[in-house]
């Protein structure tokens, strides 16, 4: 679950206070609202990569405001990609497990699981210059969810995708979202994504998330 | 009336008229020495055990302070992008303070340090002053400048999202670091270098207030150029100057073959 309790934060040149929205644990929530009034930042709350001025974020329960991005547990898939320059697929999918000192064995087996999951298995020792923008979406995807996180958040993952590949992507999300059952907050401007994939329908109007 | 292609010519001639002055100046000085000077001298000047000493020193004293520099100036350069702190402002103008100095007063100031208790103390473990430590000293103070400013750029104009994407992957700020954004500032620590020690090998102002410019002991290139200058052995200084050209385009050269086969 992701609740936001009275947050208040600077964007841009406004002061947005009294945040407050929730979404219930295994839901897909899709947020919209127009560009500028602070959709990225909430994902950024989450992940712990901005502070709130005041109030309080709790994942699953576990109130995380002070806590590290490391130590919140959280996927995150950023509008373009951000795959890390100079390491292949594989290595970007298994860089969470990796980073926890994992055996190489468990690293091994996840990258294939996941990259089975995503069909990017064919792309593991490529580097991220050598793939389409629909295949470096699925890696984010895949690096992101490798060490198992119970909430996703995804920053127009589809938005530099042409109509065929978004529609194969929503497939894809969807897939992801059945078979893992992980909370997930996905910001778009698409009316029409929304209506694919939401669970819950989430607004950012008037400083205020409804 | 004049077309509008006409006008864009007239444009780029003016481009190519000021890129064509500095370029023939640059490529002026260079063949001038080269016209100068004869293979013999070279080889004459290669046979002196004065200028061969020399030239192993400034290659050798040119390439520690280059590495150290860059050592330096990636932590600092990563420091002024990334973060903000109370007399960032400050930090930032201290650091440019080798830039605009006058080399002769970089030297000087060494000196001073050196005379200072602190400066006592470290010269009763390690003797610096007029020893070879010094030459090092003297090129780092000026060289690591130009490697941090040439870091912070380069850090500037990386991406902050790969690094955040690793902290919520589960890496600590160090491991982003290491793992993410140093990989990518390849480029820019191999220019930092090689800016360092370029600036390291053509240092002269304070390795001679510093360091003296004693044969066989502190001598660099710059100073044999100096001292065969002062000496009226023309010959041989603009014998010694080619060879500073010569080692400096060799680096450019071999740093560009390796950014372009790295795709720098």
């Amino acid at each position: 679950m992701i609740h936001f309790d009275s947050i208040s934060l600077v964007q841009g040149e406004h002061h947005l206070s009294g945040i407050n929205f929730k979404v219930p644990k295994g839901d897909y929530a899709v947020l919209m609202g127009p560009t500028g009034c602070g959709k990225t930042s909430v994902l950024e709350l989450i992940c712990g990569l901005r502070s709130p001025l005041s109030g309080k974020i709790f994942l699953e329960g576990r109130d995380v405001t002070e806590l590290s991005p490391a130590a919140r547990g959280v996927g995150y898939v950023p509008q373009d990609g951000a795959l890390f320059p100079g390491l292949t697929v594989g290595e970007q999918v298994g860089f969470s497990l990796r980073v926890r000192k994992r055996p190489e064995e468990e690293i091994k087996t996840r990258v294939i699981q996941v990259s089975n999951m995503l069909g990017i298995s064919h792309l593991l020792s490529r580097h991220p210059e050598a793939l389409s923008g629909g295949e470096r979406q699925r890696v984010a995807l895949g690096r992101a969810l490798a060490f198992g996180p119970r909430i996703l958040c995804l920053d127009e993952p589809l938005s530099a995708l042409d109509e065929d590949l978004r529609a194969d992507m929503c497939a894809l999300l969807k897939k992801v979202h059945a078979e893992t059952g992980v909370t997930a907050l996905h910001v778009t401007h698409s009316e029409s994504e929304a209506q694919e994939l939401a669970t819950l329908h989430l607004r950012f109007e008037s400083g205020n998330i409804c | 009336m004049q077309t509008r292609n006409g006008n864009d010519r007239g444009f780029l001639l003016f481009l190519t008229l000021f890129a064509g002055l500095y370029v023939a100046l640059i490529v002026g000085m260079l063949f001038a020495d080269a016209t100068y000077t004869s293979p013999a001298h070279l080889i004459e000047a290669l046979k002196s055990d004065e200028i061969r000493y020399a030239a192993k020193l400034s290659l050798t004293t040119s390439t520690i302070t280059a590495l150290l520099s860059v050592w330096f100036a990636i932590p600092i350069g990563y420091l002024l992008s990334r973060t903000n702190f109370f007399g960032k402002t400050l930090v930032d103008g201290i650091l440019d303070i080798p830039i605009v100095l006058p080399p002769m007063v970089i030297g000087l100031s060494l000196l001073i340090l050196f005379q200072t208790s602190f400066g006592a103390a470290v010269e009763s473990v390690l003797p610096v002053t007029y020893r070879i430590p010094s030459v090092i000293i003297a090129q780092f103070s000026v060289s690591c400048a130009f490697a941090v400013r040439t870091m912070r750029i380069t850090f500037d104009q990386l991406s902050e999202r790969p690094e955040q994407v690793a902290l919520t992957l589960g890496a600590s700020k160090a491991q982003a670091f290491w793992r993410v954004t140093l990989p990518q500032a390849g480029g820019g620590a191999l220019s930092a270098g090689l800016l360092a020690w370029a600036r390291a090998l053509g240092e002269f102002g304070p390795i001679l207030v510093f360091s003296g410019a004693t044969r066989m002991k502190t001598e660099v290139l710059p100073s044999t150029v100096f001292l065969e200058l002062s000496t009226g052995n023309l010959e041989a200084a603009v014998a010694v100057s080619l060879l500073m050209v010569i080692a400096a385009i060799a680096v450019l050269v071999m740093a560009r073959a390796i950014g372009g086969r790295r795709g720098w």
